[in-house]
């Protein structure tokens, strides 16, 4: 129970005035870039970095993960009215809510994806809540071999697993890894990959790949496509009180989506794609009406969005435990810990008792505030869609510029960008996944620090990578998850 | 088998060269034998090396007809004119910040990328540019006393 004692303190701290305008801002704000196809709540968090030198720890993490909860209600909204994903992770929706917005019932659709959004979040923050106390005490025991071991699994999963190529994935991740290393040697202060430039030796900053990856390259990969097809949106239609029948079709979808969102976010391999696909093609075999599918079934939108949800939850549980991101926003999420020199990982729990459960019990308040804001008021978010699409591209750019130059006023950041813009802009062409860039250069380093640690307690020996059972176990793992699909795809053909 | 040189091809061979320059790059961080158990060039030999294998694997791939064609989205043909009016954008906001200051710079890229996508009143385009920038500019100083690019504008005005 003492689990309940901390999560009193938790809200304790949560329902501080200060800290319950920080949770409203970050869900308002969160639910509005959700909206916005385009700009994503990675995005918005790199660009909100340097508020971490104002703020106090507590209040900047109320507010990233109020934007990190709402960019996950506001993405259903455009998935399902505009048939644009506004998030990755609301690709599915956009299949059966769009489906169902034509036929007219788009309130509906609103309906069971905020509720269902409500409940994924609801139970997977109670998820993170119970669970992570216990993967601290397993995560207590790891070594700097075990750590090591289990980073190169998350490499593996991130890059290899999610995505179209297991290959270009892992080319993706190497190039971010490549940029989490430019700079100053942290142990031996020799400068790595500075090309001579005395800019680089404190490393690129995070906010720059992430803001010209997600932002400058997507932008240029929008104009080279616009002469190309034009998006509908579809106005609301039909109540947004759902029928007796569809509560009945959706509310074991929302709990099954749930359980799997959950603990596929919560594993290292996080991502929230796999367990909204799982969960569409669940509900697409249970359900009793699956010729619906394909014109607006109603469970295919409940699942995937509960689904999408909880795996957000998920996700929070390895990277305050361990400090291991599985997401492009947890990534950037760490490496604001970093800036207010907190290194996440199981002592987090000890050191940084009133933070840690401050956050979770902000969870709780977030999925309230997002609730209501997302199904009495989802017209007033409709109207930001609105917005001309030229102005909106525009404004994205001039917040990359304020994000990048406004704060560093070096116009080296500024050219920075524009060249990762650039090689977003082909790595988008050519479709390599640009999440594991941002994780590769976060957790890189730390990788790299394990392995020397690792190596200088083993005095060398690199068997001690195999010998030691965890660690051992969890490279199996990373070999299985490589080959493993692999393997599966070659069996199925032959 | 029918090997042709496709773009995607050509990626494989982009990512074999940058291999080859982290490579180089690698070399050069000196060494000291204090640490040279474990040394800074270590990790950076690691990845070259991972790059090159996955040069190698994408460029054989690219060779034996390449991945783009499974999404045709990816290889319609690029809007060469909407990508000059973003490119003309950001090379301009570069080119003035310096000087001309966050404003000016961010009102003249929000008119050329307005444009990219399909605006036909630049003079508006401009004036929203100018009013969102602005009131950034005004926020950031005012509200958080920070300057975001001062220039020849924010010196006379503000």
């Amino acid at each position: 129970m003492e689990t309940l004692a901390d999560l009193a303190t938790g809200f304790s701290v949560a329902l501080t005035p200060t800290n319950l305008l920080f949770a409203l801002v970050g869900t308002l704000l969160g639910t509005a870039i959700g909206v916005l196809p385009g700009l994503g709540p990675a995005l918005t968090i790199a660009l909100l970095l340097p508020i971490t030198y104002k703020v106090d720890a507590t209040g900047a993490f109320i507010l990233f993960a109020g934007i990190y909860y709402g960019a996950m209600y506001g993405g259903s909204t455009t998935s399902i009215l505009l048939n644009t994903p506004g998030e990755s992770a609301t690709i599915v929706t956009a299949l059966e809510g769009n489906r169902m917005a034509k036929r007219g019932r788009a309130g509906a659709a609103l309906a069971t994806s905020a509720i269902g959004s409500f409940v994924a979040g609801t139970i997977g923050t109670v998820g993170i809540t119970f669970v992570a106390p216990l993967v601290v005490e397993l995560a207590l025991k790891f070594g700097p071999a075990d750590y090591f071991s289990l980073m190169i699994l998350a490499f593996v999963t991130v890059s290899a697993v999610l995505g179209n190529s297991a290959i270009r994935g892992l080319a993706s991740l190497a190039f971010g890894i490549w940029l989490g290393l430019i700079g100053i040697d942290m142990q031996t202060g020799q400068a790595r990959f500075t090309f001579g430039l005395i800019e680089l030796l404190d490393g690129i900053n995070v906010i720059v790949v992430a803001v010209g990856l997600f932002a400058v390259g997507e932008t240029l990969w929008l104009a080279s496509r616009h002469a190309h097809g034009k998006d509908e949106l579809l106005p609301m239609s039909g109540s947004l009180w759902m029928t007796r029948e569809e509560w009945k079709r959706s509310w074991k979808p929302w709990l099954r989506g749930t359980g799997l969102g959950f603990s596929i976010g919560a594993l290292p391999a996080g991502g929230a794609e796999i367990p909204t696909f799982l969960s569409y093609y669940i509900e697409k075999k249970l359900s009793t009406k699956p010729e619906e599918f394909g014109h607006g079934a109603i469970e295919g939108v409940a699942g995937p969005e509960a689904a999408n949800n909880a795996s957000a939850a998920g996700v929070l549980v390895p990277m305050l435990t361990l400090g291991l991101p599985t997401s492009a926003t947890a990534a950037i999420m760490l490496s604001a810990f970093q800036s207010y020199g907190i290194n996440p990982g199981p002592l987090l729990f000890e050191t940084q008792a009133t933070l840690v459960w401050g956050l979770i019990a902000s969870l709780y308040i977030a999925n309230v505030m997002l609730l209501v804001m997302n199904l009495p008021m989802v017209a007033v978010w409709v109207k930001i869609l609105a917005i001309p699409k030229p102005w909106l591209y525009a404004g994205i750019m001039v917040f990359a510029t304020i994000g990048t130059y406004g704060i560093s006023q070096s116009v080296i950041d500024l050219a920075l960008l524009y060249a990762v813009g650039i090689a977003g802009y082909f790595m988008r062409r050519f479709d390599f996944p640009t999440a594991p860039v941002i994780i590769g250069m976060i957790l890189g380093p730390l990788a790299e620090q394990e392995l020397r640690r690792a190596l200088t307690i083993s005095q060398g020996d690199m068997t001690v990578f195999l010998t030691r059972p965890l660690s051992a176990s969890l490279l199996a793992l990373a070999l299985l998850a490589l080959v493993g699909p692999q393997l599966w795809k070659l069996g199925k053909r032959s | 088998m029918n090997l042709k040189l496709t773009a995607d091809a050509w990626v494989g061979i982009a990512i074999l060269v940058f291999a080859g320059i982290v490579y180089f790059e690698a070399a050069q961080i000196p060494v000291s034998p204090l640490y040279a158990r474990v040394g800074p060039a270590v990790f950076p030999y690691f990845v070259a090396g991972a790059m090159a294998l996955l040069g190698v694997a994408l460029l054989v791939q690219g060779l034996r007809g390449g991945w783009s064609h499974e999404d045709p989205e990816l290889t319609l043909k690029p809007d060469w004119r909407a990508v000059f009016w973003v490119a003309l954008g950001l090379g301009i906001n570069l080119a003035a910040i310096a000087d001309l200051g966050f404003t000016l710079a961010s009102a003249l890229m929000f008119a050329c990328v307005s444009r990219c996508f399909g605006s036909k009143r630049p003079i508006a385009d401009f004036g929203v540019g100018f009013a969102l920038a602005a009131l950034a500019y005004l926020g950031f100083s005012i509200g958080l006393g920070i300057n975001i690019g001062e220039g020849i504008l924010e010196k006379l005005v503000f």
